[in-house]
């Protein structure tokens, strides 16, 4: 029990870095930040979500998708359709030509709801289509393409391509899934009002315990064989495969698992922020999602969760401030990013200040001060007792020198 | 389809061929340019758009100062722009290889941000110098109008410029690839560097020229979409998702499937397009692209090696 | 002669080309149960396609193989595997960036599926293994190192450790000495002499010293067809062999 404890949370290290960002998700932000500021916290926390599906598809599994937004925005417009179907009762839509639908298609002269809308009046088929739908449409796009083999910039491109062909479906079908403007004005939870201030404290609550419940979820499977796997795959495909190993499925199940994670993100968006575009969805916000987890540090699921917090402060601030210059930034955080810190924050925490603070617990230590254990890490023996190497150590230390290489096509 | 006769029909049908034509050049000036780059190089390049947008912002700033000093002049500026245009793109693009693209080699998923970011960029850069609007070049008299070979049908000259135009570029791509000793020296490289570097080619070189040509092609692309349409500071990126679709779709390294594809995008978008709304056309468009890449993902022409 | 079902491997009438160029052409070849079987040729002859063929990365224009009565042509390289067939490629192919142990472990078959490599648990079983692997290939003292750091001749011996826990029935070695030292071509013979229990072997090389040390047979390709087959001794006075080696 206690090894698979501490496989889960990492070891000591990953036990701290994981306490550290919950403390500033629990206590930190609300506390520093009144209401409104705290909701927008929480709306970039829902990035955050799909930022740490990127660290396992594209960090771990090489995967670059540049289509995220599609998992994100269907995953948000699937709870935004039950959202709008309640908001839309006869009652409140009484003066509309035809009351009980939502007001959008009324607009559009739809008289009757369309079929598909039908079952999100259920809310536990709502909750089950967040997940379904885009782990579904995941499902299909990654077969026909991993198990032809296609990947790298080709799956790159085709996954941008299909995040643009979606927004300009939804764009165009103004009448059936409310157009350009999204699904707006959603009121209600099965009663309870999600615009008041209580229920925003507790959909931001609720959405750290998910997004640290993500991170858990992405630790199991970078620290079980799958993991290595990825990694494996990543720099020697053909060895996995000629291993006996069918490396399409493993892609597959990571590109839908990143789906997912995209997918609840969208849905806790579009429950604190009270709306669902398709400007959430396409070219644009989908590669944006990318540099998230870039900042972040590819390899880091925590990371990525500072990099979609910092990316979207950055943003908040430079294009209220300095429109013009937010893009220059943008521009530059790519560049820089890829050229400069190709590992991101997490990169430059364990090669720059993880070195000093372990330097300066050493002279603590060595100054007269309460002995610390496990000053630095144990230098790896030569040939290691398996007996005492605990499944924690499945993490491989060498995951570091993994990272600096981009697999190649 | 009611209210039409069969003629008229007919004449429609020939002007909205005509219409996807005018589509094809665009993406085919574009695609060459990324067709080289990525074909040659694998390297993406999603600031190419940005290069189509520099080509067409040089040919408007030539088509001011022609107004302003050289009113006489008018009428031949464009000939001049269209080489200006490339030399422009062409330079900015020697650079950005040099300062950008030859740090990322060998890693293409990383070249793709990175130019993405270059995008941005450039993009912000353009907005700040000449503003959000969109601007116009003052065509010269002669690209204007329309040529009506048979009663009812409106072929605009603008159109057939840019036919001629993509028709003479293609032409000199290819004789540059296939004819030239420099196209030796980049299909050698691209084929096995290691050997192409023993054998005494400068291959950063070739890279850098292969790069840069790539975006000169794509500044008269710039060019040439001035007579079809005015300038903003997105206007290359609109074409970007569209235009790597019809270098993958035509398989890479193939020229001639590179124009396979944009004729058959831009045919299928444009005559589909008189039937549904715009954005119907191109979903449906972009959506047999992508299934039928899911069911055939080398594109439609590519060469079988023994590996 | 038996009949080919007493044959593990049995390759019959095999083609394949390439956009006409017939890298194999109406190839046959027979390799006994625990025997040792070296592939000769000159450059091109198709020795590598053999294998590409027999592991499933070419797929056959014609012809089949069988092995231990499954037909590999119509097989997906991992059912290939999983029916008993390992591949080491002439470049050492192992993952640079996991340590000896961790590769072992990751070529050990269990675990092969999506969620069983989720449920995966270094049990003392799969640890017990590791270790056996490891003496057997020499690297029981590097189980900690990162395997980039290794030897060449340490990484050829990693590969073929991580075909060796998978138990194959039929190994397939392409150029296993290559760019070795004397005496790492040395111990590598004496491995390949021990692991051939229980185990057919399938070795393409061009160290004809090697080939000499370890051959049960030769067979000598040339332009995808056998040129010749037999005991070395034959094989290498054979007039048309001599030829071809040195003729051109």
């Amino acid at each position: 029990m206690h090894v698979a404890m501490d496989k889960l949370f990492g070891g000591r290290e990953g036990l701290v870095g994981l306490a550290i960002l919950a403390a500033v998700i629990f206590i930190v932000m609300p506390l520093t930040f009144d209401i409104f500021r705290l909701n927008l916290v929480g709306k970039y926390l829902t990035y955050a979500f799909v930022a740490i599906g990127l660290v396992l598809c594209w960090g771990y599994g090489g995967i670059l998708s540049l289509g995220q937004g599609i998992f994100f925005g269907l995953g948000g417009y699937c709870m935004a359709m039950f959202l709008k179907l309640e908001a839309s009762d006869p009652e409140s839509t009484k003066i509309q030509s035809t009351p009980g639908i939502p007001d959008f298609m009324d607009w559009n002269q739809l008289t009757a709801l369309p079929w598909f809308w039908e079952p999100f009046h259920s809310l536990s088929f709502s909750l089950l289509a967040v997940l379904a739908v885009p782990c579904l449409f995941a499902f299909i796009i990654s077969v026909a393409m991993f198990k032809r083999r296609v990947g790298g910039v080709y799956f790159a491109i085709i996954t941008q391509a299909i995040a643009l062909i979606l927004t300009i479906l939804i764009v165009g079908q103004q009448g059936y899934i409310g157009g350009i403007n999204g699904i707006t004005d959603l009121r209600t939870l099965k009663g309870w009002d999600i615009r008041t201030d209580e229920a925003k404290y507790v959909l931001y609550f609720l959405n750290g315990a998910l997004l640290i419940g993500a991170i858990l979820v992405g630790r199991l499977i970078i620290t079980s064989k799958l993991g290595r796997l990825l990694l494996a795959m990543r720099d020697r495909e053909d060895r996995v495969r000629f291993s006996g190993y069918d490396v399409s499925s493993f892609k597959i199940f990571v590109f839908c698992v990143g789906a997912m994670m995209s997918a609840i993100g969208g849905a806790m968006f579009t429950l604190q922020v009270g709306f669902m575009s398709p400007s959430f969805i396409g070219i644009v916000p989908s590669i944006e999602m990318v540099i998230f987890t870039a900042v972040g540090g590819r390899m880091s699921l925590i990371g990525a969760v500072y990099g979609a917090l910092i990316v979207n402060f950055a943003k908040t601030y430079f294009s209220e401030s300095f429109p013009a210059l937010w893009l220059f930034l943008m521009g530059g955080l790519f560049i820089a990013v890829v050229m400069l810190f190709p590992n991101g924050l997490a990169g430059i925490y364990s090669s720059h200040i993880k070195p000093k603070f372990a330097a300066w617990r050493a002279r603590r230590g060595a100054g007269g001060g309460p002995p610390l254990p496990e000053v630095a890490p144990p230098p790896e023996p030569a040939a290691p007792k398996p007996a005492e190497r605990p499944a924690a150590a499945a993490v491989p230390r060498s995951l570091a020198a993994g990272i600096q290489s981009e697999p190649s096509r | 389809m009611d209210g039409y006769s069969a003629s008229e029909l007919a004449n429609i049908f020939a002007m909205q061929a005509f219409a996807g034509v005018s589509l094809f050049s665009v993406f085919v000036l574009m695609a060459l340019g990324l067709a080289i780059i990525f074909g040659q190089m694998g390297v993406i390049n999603m600031a190419h758009g940005e290069f189509l947008t520099i080509g067409a912002y040089s040919t408007v700033m030539m088509s001011i100062l022609a107004e302003k000093y050289m009113p006489s002049f008018l009428p031949y500026y464009f000939i001049f722009a269209i080489v200006v245009a490339f030399i422009v793109a062409f330079g900015i693009g020697y650079l950005v290889e040099f300062l950008m693209i030859r740090h990322l080699y060998r890693r293409p998923l990383d070249t793709l941000l990175a130019t993405w970011g270059l995008s941005l960029i450039m993009q912000q850069i353009f907005r700040s110098a000449f503003g959000a609007r969109e601007v116009s070049a003052t065509l010269p008299e002669w690209l204007m109008g329309s040529w009506q070979p048979i009663e009812g049908v409106d072929i605009p000259i603008n159109g057939l410029f840019v036919l001629a135009l993509t028709a003479f570029l293609s032409l000199a791509v290819f004789i540059f690839l296939f004819r030239s000793r420099w196209g030796l020296k980049v299909r050698a490289t691209t084929q096995n560097r290691l050997m192409a570097g023993a054998v005494g080619i400068s291959t950063p070189m070739v890279d850098r020229i292969t790069f840069a040509l790539g975006c000169g092609i794509a500044g008269v692309a710039g060019a040439a979409f001035t007579t079809i349409a005015s300038t903003g500071p997105t206007s290359g990126s609109l074409y970007i998702v569209d235009t790597f679709l019809v270098v993958v779709f035509g398989g890479a390294g193939s020229l001639l499937g590179t124009f396979a594809s944009a004729f058959s995008i831009a045919q299928a978008q444009s005559v589909m397009e008189f039937f549904m709304s715009g954005s119907m056309a191109k979903v449906l468009t972009l959506l047999t692209v992508i299934i039928i890449l899911m069911i055939r993902p080398e594109g439609l022409f590519s060469v079988k090696v023994r590996k | 002669m038996s009949s080919n079902t007493d044959f593990v491997l049995s390759i019959e009438d095999l083609t394949v080309s390439f956009d006409g160029f017939k890298a194999v052409d109406s190839l046959n070849l027979y390799v006994d149960k625990n025997e040792i079987r070296v592939v000769i040729g000159p450059n091109g002859a198709g020795k590598t396609t053999v294998l590409d063929l027999i592991c499933g990365k070419t797929r056959a224009t014609s012809g089949s193989i069988r092995f231990k009565g499954l037909e590999l042509t119509r097989m997906s390289e991992h059912q290939i595997v999983r029916s008993g067939v390992g591949r080491k490629f002439q470049n050492p192919s192992i993952y640079e960036n996991l340590t000896v142990f961790e590769n072992l472990e990751v070529s050990y078959p269990k675990g092969r599926t999506v969620f069983g490599a989720l449920a995966f648990k270094r049990t003392a079983e799969v640890i017990a293994k590791v270790e056996e692997i490891a003496r057997e290939i020499m690297l029981e003292e590097f189980l900690g190192t990162e395997a980039g750091l290794l030897s060449h001749g340490q990484k050829q011996w990693l590969e073929i450790g991580m075909l060796l826990i998978q138990d194959p029935e039929l190994l397939m070695l392409d150029e296993p000495v290559a760019g070795m030292s004397a005496r790492e071509r040395e111990l590598t013979g004496q491995l390949l002499k021990r692991i051939c229990n229980n185990r057919s072997v399938l070795v393409i090389e061009h160290d004809m010293e090697f080939v000499k040390n370890i051959a049960h047979k030769v067979t000598v390709l040339h332009q995808g067809k056998i040129l010749k087959e037999g005991l070395m001794e034959v094989v290498q006075s054979d007039p048309k062999v001599i030829e071809v080696y040195l003729g051109h």
